[in-house]
């Protein structure tokens, strides 16, 4: 449950790479050599792959529930797809996209990620949001030995050879925030709650052994509710009760609207009370408005508002490609990373092949200078090293970033957490 | 032999249509489908369990259940229990903090296997758990309702009510259950690869020979005594009532056997697909499956199987087409059904069948001549 977040590789990317063939004409006479590669010797393994193109798919709710929150994401990867065909394509060849409706039901993910595979033989697959999605379609992709690009930030304790995370996992996200909170708030006392499923009771468990064994705080309160409940009313009146320094919340989706209306309606303000939250993105203030929720604050790894050359560029593409009033929020931007990522481990290895592609993606060097978060690097152990930040919510929307980590390695099974 | 004909097969046109659907699924479909929609089709027929129980139960008996999903989720969760414990070896899950057991009860912090779970490491306690748990399930609640004569829309309310807390159940439980994500990744079958392209077809054609039997089950049961009760219960309970008989425990048994279909589809789709989840056991799926049944006709077996595949080939294949605006053409298929054939597709079949059955007879008079007297005698027979 994350979504959004946008950056703007293209036309920092089309500038480099302008810049690159003035520079060097060799360039030029690569890029020849690649063209004429034929289709047989990139692509030992039967993919989607002609002389002039490379068919992909993308894998997302555009039906139910989940697709106010999926949306951004397919529109990032679309964007980072035009933007890649746009500067050539890979390898020569145009990237097609082959476009599924997971539906916001985990059977059909597997349903359709199993047909992109089977029939369609697509070379890669951009997709698969929740968690549930995730697990739904993992087998599918170890089986036909397919390879995903998956962009939430999600609970950690996965490692699959076929997919790569382009999202945070929980420590990344978890650790920084809360060392942020008790040094800047002094924070001692923390009423955790959250949405009931693996991803914020796997973010809760290693948030509590954090503030108990490292921090020396105390978890007055943790509360789970059901997936789009809207009564907040108990857990408001317990927290009135518990005073906490701080209240940690994985509240996500729609559920949000209500549990910051509650929250305000009860007095319960940035004014007096530290809020913190790792589930809410610049797509769902959309939903909650940012009256509802100003001065709280979300760990998260990108925020539409950071000010970097690669993020103005993302932005305004975005913008250009899908419409000025859309807003980007982190998995928007994790998503967008999918397809450049993508595109470099296939020019390292010279092929298509999945294996080829995961064994340069292993290597642990694929790094994005250009990623509208800033700086990014492929572990080998899939995951991404990227930066924590805390943003602060204000009535526009927008978030200031108030607070920006070092990069952190990604530890998708933190030892001592588990 | 008449017995058979007529009970069985429901007279000539029953048998038709019976064979007619048997050659379908069994010749036709694995003839000129690739094995990946053949695979499709066979998740398709595992709701049909589901839509022939409603023609069973609502059709014919009145009860108009929209929670057959509770029965399909508890089949297919008895057999995933028993597919991610033969998944979950000590050896598969040394990374856990507790090998052995499932990962979804490590990553929830439970370090023993839950005493609920211990029966399901036994094949055979599995496939009884499959018929017996929900048709123990369904005697609970038809004998809470029934006997208390609680029926029509008020039995419908209430087993929505249960399929909703069910889920909620399954989902917040999620260190014993799996929670929202369900029961994934389940590879073998007492060591056999359920993943495997033979495996698969195997499956198929299992699926296949049971639902089957499950219409020849049905129709014994229809063209029984216990069937033309059924239906006096339907359209006038108390009169029955009144004559004597014990409505309560008509209804308790069809709601019973109902379950206990729908809990074979849910199995079968566990092993054809791979996983469970708790999407099976809501509203919306409960729903859908009684449009299966309403789309193929709700007085008919074989109907309720065409129901489930016309609206599942549309789901796919608009799906696949038009990925932004699929639900729009199955809402216009709903309609055009509905507004087209009041009936369902079996009303359709009704209404032109005889046109087939006619030309039919036609060829087998001409074929008549080639065969000898003694089976031609049967042939007249079974037309009286």
């Amino acid at each position: 449950m994350r979504k959004t977040s946008t950056s703007r590789l293209p036309s920092i990317m089309r500038r480099r790479f302008v810049k690159g063939l003035m520079a060097l004409p060799a360039a030029i006479l690569l890029s020849n050599m690649s063209l004429s590669v034929s289709a047989a010797e990139v692509n030992t393994t039967g993919l989607a792959v002609t002389d002039d193109t490379v068919t992909v798919g993308i894998l997302h709710s555009l039906t139910g529930t989940m697709a106010i929150s999926e949306t951004g994401a397919q529109e990032a990867e679309k964007l980072a797809i035009k933007q890649i065909n746009d500067m050539g394509g890979i390898l020569g060849r145009q990237i097609e996209i082959i476009q599924e409706d997971g539906a916001s039901d985990w059977p059909t993910f597997a349903e359709k990620s199993k047909k992109l595979l089977v029939k369609d033989k697509v070379a890669a697959v951009f997709g698969a949001w929740t968690s549930a999605s995730r697990k739904a379609v993992l087998p599918v992709f170890e089986k036909e030995n397919g390879l995903l690009y998956y962009p939430t930030f999600y609970e950690g304790l996965e490692q699959s050879k076929n997919v790569i995370y382009t999202g945070q996992e929980a420590t990344q996200q978890i650790l920084d925030g809360l060392n942020w909170v008790a040094k800047e708030k002094e924070a001692k006392t923390f009423y955790l709650i959250g949405s009931d499923y693996i991803w914020p009771r796997t973010s809760m468990k290693i948030a509590r052994k954090h503030i108990e064994n490292v921090l020396g705080g105390k978890v007055v309160g943790e509360e789970y509710k059901p997936l789009g409940n809207t009564q907040f009313g108990s857990v408001i009146n317990k927290i009135r009760l518990k005073k906490p320094d701080v209240i940690y919340a994985a509240v996500v989706g729609g559920s949000n609207v209500a549990w910051f209306k509650q929250l305000k309606a009860a007095g319960i303000t940035s004014k007096k009370q530290t809020l913190l939250t790792i589930s809410v993105t610049e797509d769902e203030v959309l939903g909650i408005g940012g009256e509802n929720l100003e001065g709280f604050y979300s760990i998260m790894k990108y925020f539409q508002s950071q000010d970097n050359e690669n993020n103005k560029a993302f932005v305004k593409a975005f913008k250009e490609m899908w419409g000025e009033d859309s807003v980007i929020g982190d998995v928007t931007q994790a998503a967008y990373l999918g397809p450049w990522l993508w595109k470099a481990a296939v020019e390292r290895a010279g092929s298509f092949d999945v294996d080829k592609v995961v064994a340069e993606s292993e290597k642990g060097d694929i790094e994005l200078t250009t990623a509208p978060e800033g700086y990014v690097k492929l572990h080998k152990n899939h995951h991404l090293w990227s930066k924590a930040r805390v943003g602060q919510w204000k009535k526009d929307g927008q978030a200031t970033v108030v607070y920006t980590s070092e990069l952190i390695e990604p530890d998708p099974f933190p030892a001592g957490y588990q | 032999m008449s017995f058979v004909y007529e009970k069985l097969m429901g007279g000539k046109k029953g048998l038709i249509g019976f064979i007619i659907l048997a050659a379908l699924i069994l010749v036709i479909f694995p003839l000129f489908l690739d094995s990946f929609r053949l695979n499709l089709v066979g998740k398709y027929l595992t709701y049909a369990f589901a839509a022939v129980s409603l023609v069973l139960l609502w059709g014919y008996g009145g009860i108009l259940s929209l929670g057959q999903g509770i029965f399909f989720g508890l089949g297919g969760y008895a057999m995933a229990m028993f597919l991610k414990l033969e998944a979950s070896s000590p050896e598969n899950t040394a990374i856990q903090s507790t090998p052995g057991i499932p990962d979804f009860m490590d990553w929830n912090q439970i370090t023993e296997l839950p005493w609920f779970w211990e029966p399901f490491t036994s094949f055979t306690f599995t496939v009884l758990a499959v018929l017996i748990i929900p048709a123990a399930f369904a005697y609970l609640i038809g004998a809470a309702m029934f006997k208390r004569r609680v029926g029509g829309v008020y039995f419908a309310i209430i087993t929505q009510v249960i399929a909703v807390i069910l889920t909620v159940l399954i989902v917040g439980q999620q260190g014993l259950t799996g929670g929202i994500n369900g029961i994934t990744d389940l590879r073998t079958l007492n060591g056999w690869d359920i993943t495997s392209d033979s495996a698969k077809n195997i499956f198929y054609f299992v699926n296949c020979i049971l639902l089957l039997a499950v219409i020849l089950a049905s129709r014994v049961i229809l063209t029984s005594k216990f069937g033309r009760i059924l239906l006096a219960v339907r359209d006038k309970e108390d009169r029955v009532r009144f004559s004597g008989y014990d409505v309560a425990n008509f209804k308790i048994f069809v709601f019973c056997f109902a379950a206990m279909i729908s809990a074979i589809g849910g199995a079968m789709f566990t092993l054809q697909v791979g996983f469970m989840s708790p999407s099976f056991v809501g509203i919306v799926p409960s729903i859908e499956m009684v449009i299966f049944a309403a789309v193929g006709g709700r007085m008919s077996l074989i109907g309720a199987v065409y129901g489930t595949l016309l609206i599942n080939f549309g789901k796919t294949t608009f799906s696949e087409s038009f990925p932004e605006m699929w639900l729009f053409l199955i809402g216009g298929l709903f309609i055009a059904v509905v507004m087209l054939f009041p009936n369902g597709l079996a009303g359709l079949w009704d209404d032109y069948g005889h046109h087939i059955t006619h030309k039919l007879r036609f060829i087998t008079k001409g074929v008549s001549k080639l065969i000898p007297q003694s089976m031609l005698r049967k042939v007249e027979d079974t037309r009286s």
